[in-house]
């Protein structure tokens, strides 16, 4: 572990580590027979029989579940891009001068962070009855935009001060105090904060299997309600599992790469950013 | 104005469902994430490689997957609870990955020396923990656990697309009343708005009374 947590206990003396070594060989035996349990509820359940798993053989299935990985990383991607672009015209929109527009982008980005991304895209799917994948991909977009609007705005925020005001002295202008000087030193530094986010967005295309998008867990779905193969939902969920937490892990691990790389960055020394806030209203915490 | 008044009844069931949905899976979750971020600082191995699998895996885990894997997976080994149950399981696991995080953070705002100080007059690692560090991490952490929990009020509408009783499940009733469509949304809005905003007013409370500036 790293040397800062070892500040809450003392590097242990002999009996100490005999007693840390009980400890750790007693939670190993118990975590292994909570795993052995596991197991033995598995075939004891007969999850493991040729039945449940033929299904994967076929290359049907295999399409199908392809297909299905497809739409959603169709679907992420689309939301995505459209997210990052709702995000700049909003943070655009809460950085401007005009104090109406401020309060137009400022009002939008409070309401989208406040809803629950799920009750955007229903209301976008049966009121407004616009087909799954749109109504997916402009919900996701509303709520990640505007969490985005909120990243950017504080990366664009804490830029330290003396880059712009030395920026205004050479005699930029506002637009070029912001593109010149201010938006490349943030971006860089909001990098890792953006891919965080954009994690979150991977994850949340798994709604669209509530909306009936057929996305991966839908494909999921079908071939565990299938009663020709005796309903292998465990084994469904033991292939979907890993590959779904897979490409999230990737992409966050992406994210802390990017991050460990700019703490040696000398390009975004002057800006300091925070962790992604999932949505708030707290006032007192800005 | 209608759809409010005449199914308050039902709006209100759902409101109920929600509020409880949350404050269950949040005392799990404080729960469950305090004790993983205890497991993740602790000087035995095994707990901390323990306490890191458990939130690797359950922060990249879209909760969707979570749900479907809980409350239609666990039925399959004979485990049959009501689906309330399974909903409070999965959003507090889910969220007590979240929880340990901030909580891991706020132990690293803690300066060194409270730690070492503490070790010095012969403390054990609970003591240190329990008595001079957490307390001290729990001032600096509130408003990220706020933020959490108001996380988790919104994440509790995945499940009532699973048929549990909550605000976003009301529409389907009211759709087939034939009540209009777009105002059976604007009131589970105010209703999820009411939620979040209490919340966020719960921990500005909590933040102005025991939080600190560091």
């Amino acid at each position: 572990m790293t040397a800062d947590s070892t500040a809450l206990y003392d590097i242990p003396g002999p009996r100490t580590r005999k007693r840390h070594m009980l400890y750790g060989v007693l939670s190993t035996v118990l975590i292994a027979g909570l795993v052995a349990w596991v197991l033995y509820l598995l075939f004891d359940t007969d999850q493991f029989t040729s039945a449940k798993w033929s299904p994967f053989e076929y290359k049907g299935i295999q399409e199908l579940l392809l297909r299905g990985l497809g739409n959603t990383l169709k679907a992420f991607a689309y939301a995505a891009v459209l997210s990052l672009a709702l995000g700049g015209v909003l943070a655009i929109g809460r950085l401007s001068v005009h104090r109406p527009v401020r309060w137009v982008a400022t009002l939008l980005v409070e309401f989208f962070r406040a809803m629950p991304v799920l009750v955007m895209i229903f209301f976008i799917f049966v009121a407004l009855k616009v087909q799954p994948l749109p109504a997916l991909v402009t919900g996701l977009t509303l709520y990640n935009g505007s969490v985005l609007a909120e990243i950017f705005r504080t990366g664009i925020g804490n830029v330290e001060r003396g880059q712009r005001e030395a920026a205004y002295a050479l005699g930029m202008r506002k637009t070029q105090v912001m593109t010149y000087v201010l938006v490349p030193q943030a971006v860089r530094a909001m990098l890792p904060t953006i891919i965080s986010q954009l994690v979150v967005t991977l994850k949340d295309t798994s709604l669209g299997y509530l909306i009936t998008y057929e996305e991966f867990l839908h494909a999921g779905k079908l071939i565990a309600s299938n009663l020709d193969y005796d309903l292998p939902f465990i084994p469904v969920v033991m292939v979907i599992s890993p590959i779904y937490i897979g490409m999230c892990m990737l992409l966050s691990w992406f994210a802390n790469w990017t991050a460990r790389r700019q703490k040696r960055n000398p390009k975004t020394e002057a800006v300091d950013v925070g962790p992604a806030e999932p949505g708030t209203l707290l006032p007192g915490v800005q | 104005m209608k759809v409010l008044t005449d199914n308050f009844a039902l709006y209100g069931k759902g409101f109920l469902g929600t509020v409880e949905l949350t404050v269950y899976a949040s005392v799990l979750a404080l729960v469950l994430g305090f004790l993983m971020a205890s497991f993740r600082v602790a000087p035995v191995g095994s707990f901390r490689v323990f306490g890191t699998v458990w939130v690797a895996v359950l922060r990249n885990t879209p909760l969707t997957l979570l749900f479907f894997a809980v409350l239609l997976g666990l039925p399959r080994f004979g485990l049959v609870l009501p689906f309330e149950v399974f909903a409070v399981l999965a959003l507090g696991c889910y969220t007590s990955a979240f929880i340990c995080e901030a909580l891991r953070s706020g132990i690293n705002t803690v300066p060194k020396g409270q730690g070492e100080a503490a070790r010095s007059l012969g403390m054990t690692f609970s003591q240190t923990l329990g008595t001079v560090v957490l307390p001290q991490a729990f001032r600096s952490v509130i408003p990220p656990i706020g933020s959490t929990i108001i996380a988790l009020a919104k994440n509790s509408a995945i499940a009532g697309a699973f048929s549990v009783t909550e605000l976003l499940g009301t529409y389907k009733s009211l759709n087939e009343l034939g009540y209009s469509i777009i105002w059976t949304f604007v009131w589970i809005a105010v209703g999820y708005l009411i939620i979040t905003l209490t919340i966020s007013a719960l921990f500005h409370v909590l933040e102005k009374r025991w939080g600190v500036a560091r």
